[in-house]
């Protein structure tokens, strides 16, 4: 009589389940292997003397040089594409969970950074509205969708089983489920706004006309004041985003991003270009003229596409995802690191009244200016190696869990007699909140994964250097097929990420920003 | 539910207005359009472009307008898919442009860009000193191109160097390469040691010494190459058809008569001349051997 054992409820564990401390010596461990592999180097002679011009920028800021359109433009941008992405999003997260096919699409969809779909929607659309708001539309989608389908599928289902037999579904879904869930899709909505601003302006950096674009000006021509008032602006338009986006503004809010959307100068044959652009350029070289199906030469088309295939998995794919992989990890090492050392400063039993509001606006600065941005900063003032591609991602991922840290420690409630400083901080309030901790490390993964890639663009060579090179040389096959590699490497740790999240049983807490930006309308918020 | 009602209008108006906004536009006098590659200082860029457009309108009769790009390949993907018509390409650009399109023409070029150079310039700690023969001392130290897609910056040094270090890439013969974006920014790099040896249009080069941008303590010019085709306009083959018979002729007549010193300094040029594709063959073949092109 073992009372203590209950075959049925516990499975015999293939492997050892592993525990918070395993998980985080292990990642721990590959961070400093990465570190060894990664390329550090600092060109630049003097960065501090840069850094110090860029902060004069920053404190005498020249607002009179700021173009005023481009801040409408990356407003309408976002308000459209976010809109748009949502909407699709949402369609989409009602068959989410039923149909693999949706998932797999969607899962592709946000795999795939709004830069990359800007370079390849340009080829057909040119600079234009299209572009810019088809970019952030596309990726949202994907990942609404996922979100909302989520949402969905916590709710609470008191309400529908209450309905008479016989209910349509459509008046089911809408009387029934909508109405438990509005609140939390709302709250994640307008925060994806906020990222869509962010997304927006790094747009810029490769042409549209959004704020991005006069920051890569006058960064790159060290017009240091211009560079500053655009970037306080940026911080004030995030800053504030709760006050203009709201219910009732929402209507106004895309008429007026309709109206002023900017013209397009000249235009684009999108037939033509649409047509060009599928059926040659992303084509790759060998199938361009030849079947892989036709009875007598699919041999050796083939054996063609192999070889045009294997210098690109060999020279591009696999260095590239190495080193992608590399800059991801010890980004995400240096996150943890950061957002450990900086949530103290916002929450209330570690920082005093006067250092909170301090550590607060730090870290809301930081979360807001976009990694690429950060990225592209530090690649000017470092030169070009993983060094400035990790600041920057640790940088911004550290204030945002950071932040989001803060809050959770502010939730705990304590024992009176609890102790204080360093002995609560390491023996009370870490522990107790190391596995929202973990949950949300694991949940940046993904993120930050997709983020080195791209910054290949700027000259680290991860994925995106790849990418880059494809597309000056007019290689668009070959870019297309280096994308598809870069999603499915997103792909891949989104789902290494989840079983991992799963496997510590931290898998359901609240990892997205809005569900802690609200807490009173979903998921509870302490661990 | 009102919420989501108003989302879905939103998106139909959304798809609306993308499918329907290049069209409406399309209706009167359709503006000629044109860009150049940001090979140097944009507020440059920006001048000389500006400076083009209001001439060209006068010459022209049609509305003329210049859209900024942010990179090389971005002025190709405008010329491709029709976005503009006429392009101020370097010598492999427009080699790429005109393959992409057919029926497209290079119809004028600098004075200058017939016989084009490229500089290797080296930071003064190299201690490198200006010869007549390429400078092997390189191997091994720091290289900054200038885009990855430039003429003088990217594709015939690249040339150079793999004729000189046979067997080799650039990876292999220098420790480090990099891709600066642009030529005004290759001198600064080499000019603040990030990169030790740089390569530079030679015009370019030309216009920021004498903008005061160059520091000649620090940076200087260790090497000229042998002569090759550049810059170019490239007109697409179908603005005859948009904009009347004769067109492209009226417009090479416009470019060749530009004679206004004020147009052509911020080019770094003295006048423009006539010139056809075939002047630009010679760069397909370096292409090739360099595997940039197919």
């Amino acid at each position: 009589m073992r009372l203590h054992v209950l075959p049925g409820i516990l499975p015999a564990p293939r492997w050892p389940r592993p525990g918070y401390a395993a998980v985080s010596r292990w990642f721990a461990i590959l961070g400093l292997a990465a570190l060894l592999a990664a390329d550090l180097h600092v060109t630049s002679l003097h960065p501090w003397s840069d850094l110090e011009r860029l902060l004069g920028g920053l404190v005498r800021p020249d607002f009179l040089a700021v173009e005023g359109a481009s801040i409408l433009y990356t407003v309408a941008f976002a308000v459209l594409g976010v809109g748009l992405g949502a909407g699709a999003g949402f369609l989409l997260a009602i068959p989410y969970a039923r149909f693999r096919a949706v998932r797999i699409a969607c899962a592709f969809l946000r795999a795939v950074h709004e830069l990359f779909w800007a370079l390849l929607l340009m080829q057909v659309f040119g600079l234009s509205a299209t572009t810019g708001i088809l970019a952030i539309a596309l990726p949202y989608a994907g990942i609404c969708a996922k979100v909302y389908a989520e949402i969905i599928e916590e709710a609470d289902l008191s309400a529908l089983r209450v309905l008479p037999a016989g209910s349509d579904p459509v008046s089911a879904f809408a009387y029934a489920r909508l109405p438990e869930v509005l609140a939390s899709i709302r709250a994640y909505t307008f925060y994806r706004l906020e990222c869509g601003m962010r997304s927006t302006l790094v747009l810029g950096f490769i042409g549209l006309p959004t704020i991005g674009f006069y920051l890569e000006s006058a960064f790159r021509q060290g017009r240091y004041g211009e560079a500053g008032a655009l970037m306080l602006v940026f911080y004030a338009l995030i800053g504030t985003r709760r006050l203009w986006v709201r219910g009732w503004t929402l209507p106004l809010l895309v008429l007026g991003a309709i109206l002023a959307l900017p013209p397009m100068v000249g235009s684009t044959d999108v037939g033509a270009s649409l047509a060009r652009f599928l059926g040659h350029d992303i084509v790759p070289a060998p199938l361009r003229h030849a079947s892989l199906l036709a009875p007598d030469t699919w041999l050796e088309t083939w054996a063609a596409l192999w070889a045009w295939f294997r210098p690109i998995l060999t020279g591009q794919i696999l260095p590239g995802t190495l080193q992608t992989l590399v800059l991801a990890q010890v980004a995400l090492v240096a996150t943890a690191i950061g957002a450990l050392v900086l949530f103290p400063l916002t929450a209330r039993h570690f920082a005093g009244p006067v250092a909170r509001p301090f550590g607060r606006v730090l870290l809301v600065t930081v979360r807001s200016t976009p990694e690429y941005m950060l990225a592209y900063v530090a690649l000017q003032l470092l030169g070009p190696s993983m060094l400035p591609a990790i600041l920057a991602l640790s940088i911004h991922n550290a204030g945002i869990i950071g932040y989001l840290m803060g809050r959770h420690a502010d939730g705990l409630t304590y024992r009176p007699d609890a102790p204080r400083g360093l002995n609560l901080y390491a023996y009370e309030t870490v522990p107790r909140l190391y596995g929202q901790f973990l949950a949300y490390l694991l949940y940046r993964w993904e993120i930050i994964l997709r983020e080195s890639a791209i910054f290949g663009i700027l000259g680290v060579a991860t994925l995106g250097f790849y990418v880059d090179a494809a597309i000056a040389e007019l290689r668009l096959d070959v870019a297309a097929v280096l994308i598809l590699a870069t999603a499915l490497v997103a792909i891949a740790v989104d789902a290494a990420s989840r079983a991992l999240r799963r496997s510590l049983r931290i898998a359901d807490l609240p990892v997205r920003l809005a569900s802690t930006d609200t807490p009173r309308s979903s998921a509870p918020v302490t661990a | 539910m009102r919420a989501w009602l108003l989302r879905l209008a939103t998106v139909s108006v959304l798809w609306g207005a993308a499918v329907s906004g290049p069209a409406a536009a399309q209706a009167p006098s359709k503006p000629f359009v044109f860009t150049g590659i940001p090979d140097q200082d944009e507020s440059r860029l920006v001048e000389r472009f500006g400076k083009v457009a209001t001439y060209l309108e006068g010459k022209l009769g049609v509305p003329v307008r210049y859209i900024p790009v942010k990179n090389y390949p971005a002025a190709v993907t405008a010329f491709t898919n029709g976005q503009v018509q006429l392009a101020w390409f370097g010598g492999f650009t427009g080699v790429q442009a005109r393959r992409a399109v057919p029926g497209s023409q290079a119809i004028a070029q600098g004075a200058e860009d017939a016989a084009f150079k490229t500089y290797f310039i080296a930071n003064a700690a190299t201690g490198l000193q200006k010869s007549a023969d390429f400078p092997k001392a390189i191997a091994g130290k720091t290289f900054t191109f200038g885009s990855r897609a430039s003429t003088s910056g990217r594709l015939m040094p690249e040339f150079f160097i793999r004729q000189a270090f046979p067997g080799q890439t650039p990876e292999q013969v220098f420790e480090r390469v990099g891709f600066s974006g642009d030529h005004s920014r290759t001198i600064q790099l080499v000019q603040s040691g990030a990169f030790a040896v740089g390569a530079v249009d030679y015009s370019v080069w030309d216009l920021d010494s004498k903008a005061g941008k160059v520091d000649g303590k620090s940076v200087s010019v260790i090497w000229e190459s042998p002569t090759f085709p550049d810059y170019q306009w490239t007109v697409r083959g179908d603005v005859d058809a948009t904009y009347g018979a004769g067109f492209t002729e009226k417009l090479k007549a416009a470019l060749i008569g530009i004679t206004d010193p004020a147009i052509l300094e911020p080019f770094g040029r003295t006048k423009f001349t006539p010139v056809t594709n075939a002047a630009y063959e010679p760069l397909v073949e370096v292409g090739r051997s360099t595997g940039l092109l197919d």
